[in-house]
């Protein structure tokens, strides 16, 4: 049988070969809940008459969302989580240690060839180490906290074969931003989707996330990398899909000539070319989420910010978690871009997603790295929001207007 | 006499999850709190008007975004019986059905405003009195029919013990 990444992961964990469009009860290797999520599944585990977890090992929770605690309510949730930790012995990541989906890659919780859920709903990011990575919601985590299992559809997979070198300043982020406009914010839905070709196996581990994460955005339930090119710290068996594999769309793009994009608002698909909208005053500049803000995309920054300053626009940075911190602050990106004018919160979701920390004022433009910009997305419903690279975002912070990252470079 | 449900249309395609229920209000485990901001910043007066036993009415990829349970929950705690849209992203779908929130979806819908509608469930059928029309809902897989029958995923697993 030839097959796709996914059904060959997914029949892997069912014990028999599945095909696309087939029903099957599966072994999950591992599972992982935030504070917007774990709440509800604790309370849903304990409902379902759960003891203790399948297996302890396997179980993440992480405090990212809303960290530190911006209210005794939220306070309380995470305390909740750190008891619920402590009694079940699995694993809890705490204020400031980072975001979901970057922990469970930096360590290596997630690995190529697992069947990963997530109860948020960029864990399709995982497909950036060649694992099978679903999104899922509180009570469905629950059960298979209970039980190791869960049930799923194999789906059908969408082939994007990316040809030719992108330009100097566009990356995986302006990619996907133009693949999001292609197949339309349901293009994928219900299917996966392998990213193949020339332009990606030349790509590093995050920009591999870069192009899994936002395929959230198109619908998808998985956005698989082929393993071709990745390269990890640990020993691996990549699971490469099957040349003959069935994919029910096969497309291919040239991104040689592509120019940086621009989701404008209020949508993620309502992408254009970056000349479309150069000169777009905007009030707040944002570097964060599990889209675009490794180590990779902080240095994108410095070295457009070195040595300049911002005009007073405001830059908010928070790093994808701890370690990549801490890595840009032994190599001086954290001074660069202090010095720069930008300020640092805590590793975390913060802005990203409205619920704590830099929400935008009514009217306010923001320009920012992140993967949504829909109506109150940012906490405020009145501000409008456009998505960019974390390079774009930095020269635009800089002259307070939309503007790309090789015309800064000149100044 | 009871009122017979209200249908509440809105013809629109893509209201995500942080339009169904902003993700400033879900930092709770109370649902009540939630019902009394569902689709606020869609139409503020939803959550006044609603009554239990209502059904509601959208476009297409409805419940796209974040896979916050809240969504869903937020809607049947705010009465509201069933949702037919013509198409809904897939965690939201799932998640419904998990929380007991039967989902219907009819691709090829004439409801329209005013219309009153109901649903029968069983049969996959979605009935418009206004229009005298009937629309057949895309067929659930066997395991969510399973699950929704039981009143939702913690139910089917005090039931059940395990996926079967």
């Amino acid at each position: 049988m030839r097959q796709t990444i996914s059904e060959k992961i997914i029949s892997q964990h069912t014990g028999q070969p599945v095909k696309a469009g087939e029903i099957a009860i599966v072994r999950v290797d591992g599972v992982m809940a935030t504070d917007a999520t774990a709440p509800f599944a604790i309370k849903a585990f304990r409902q379902m008459g759960g003891k203790k977890l399948w297996d302890a090992e396997r179980v993440s929770l992480v405090i990212d969302h809303a960290a530190p605690a911006p209210n005794e309510t939220v306070a309380n949730l995470h305390k909740l989580m750190r008891e619920f930790a402590a009694e079940m012995g699995c694993r809890l990541y705490d204020v400031g240690a980072g975001i979901c989906h970057q922990l469970m890659v930096e360590n290596a919780h997630v690995r190529p060839g697992d069947l990963f859920l997530g109860a948020d709903s960029h864990s399709p990011t995982y497909g950036a180490v060649n694992a099978f990575g679903i999104g899922v919601g509180s009570t469905d985590l629950a059960g298979t906290m209970l039980t190791g299992k869960t049930w799923l559809k194999v789906p059908h997979t969408i082939q994007i074969r990316l040809e030719g070198e992108p330009g100097r300043n566009v990356t995986a982020k302006d990619v996907v931003l133009f693949l999001v406009r292609q197949i339309g914010s349901e293009g994928a839905n219900y299917q996966a989707i392998e990213f193949t070709g020339e332009a990606v196996r030349g790509m590093s581990l995050a920009s591999r996330m870069v192009l899994a994460n936002m395929s959230s955005e198109m619908g998808a339930k998985a956005g698989l990398v082929d393993p071709t090119g990745l390269e990890l710290w640990y020993p691996f068996e990549p699971v490469f899909s099957d040349s003959g594999a069935e994919y029910v769309r096969a497309l291919t793009f040239d991104v040689s000539g592509l120019r940086p994009q621009i989701a404008k608002p209020h949508s993620p698909e309502n992408v254009v070319p970056i000349d479309e909208v150069l000169g777009t005053k905007i009030h707040y500049a944002f570097i964060g989420s599990c889209t675009n803000t490794r180590l990779e995309d902080l240095h994108a920054a410095a070295r457009v910010l070195k040595g300049r300053k911002l005009n007073g626009t405001r830059l908010v940075i928070a790093p994808a978690s701890k370690n990549v911190f801490d890595d840009a602050l032994r190599d001086g990106t954290i001074q660069t871009l202090s010095e720069a004018g930008a300020v640092f919160i805590t590793s975390g979701c913060g802005p990203c997603v409205g619920s704590h920390l830099g929400v935008p004022g009514d009217g306010e433009v923001v320009l920012s790295s992140t993967n949504r910009n829909f109506p109150g997305r940012m906490g405020n419903p009145k501000a409008q929001v456009f998505l960019a690279s974390p390079a774009v975002v930095a020269a635009s912070a800089m002259v307070g207007e939309i503007t790309e990252p090789d015309v800064v470079e000149q100044i | 006499m009871t009122p017979s449900p209200a249908t509440h249309v809105y013809l629109i395609d893509n209201i995500d999850t942080d339009r169904i229920i902003p993700g400033k209000y879900t930092k709770t485990l109370d649902t009540s709190a939630l019902a009394a901001h569902v689709l606020e910043d869609l139409d503020p007066e939803f959550a006044r008007k609603v009554r239990p036993g209502d059904i509601l009415v959208a476009g297409s990829n409805f419940g796209c975004g974040s896979s916050r349970e809240q969504a869903p929950i937020a809607l049947k705690a705010a009465g509201v019986s069933v949702v037919i849209a013509r198409s809904f992203a897939r965690i939201f779908y799932r998640n419904a059905i998990n929380i007991g929130l039967p989902v219907v979806e009819v691709e090829q819908h004439n409801i329209q405003p005013g219309d009153s509608v109901s649903v029968d469930l069983p049969n996959g059928l979605v009935i418009n009195h206004a229009r005298g029309e009937t629309y057949r809902a895309a067929p659930m897989p066997r395991q969510m029919m399973n699950i929704l029958n039981a009143g939702g995923l913690v139910n089917y697993l005090l039931q059940q013990g395990d996926y079967v």
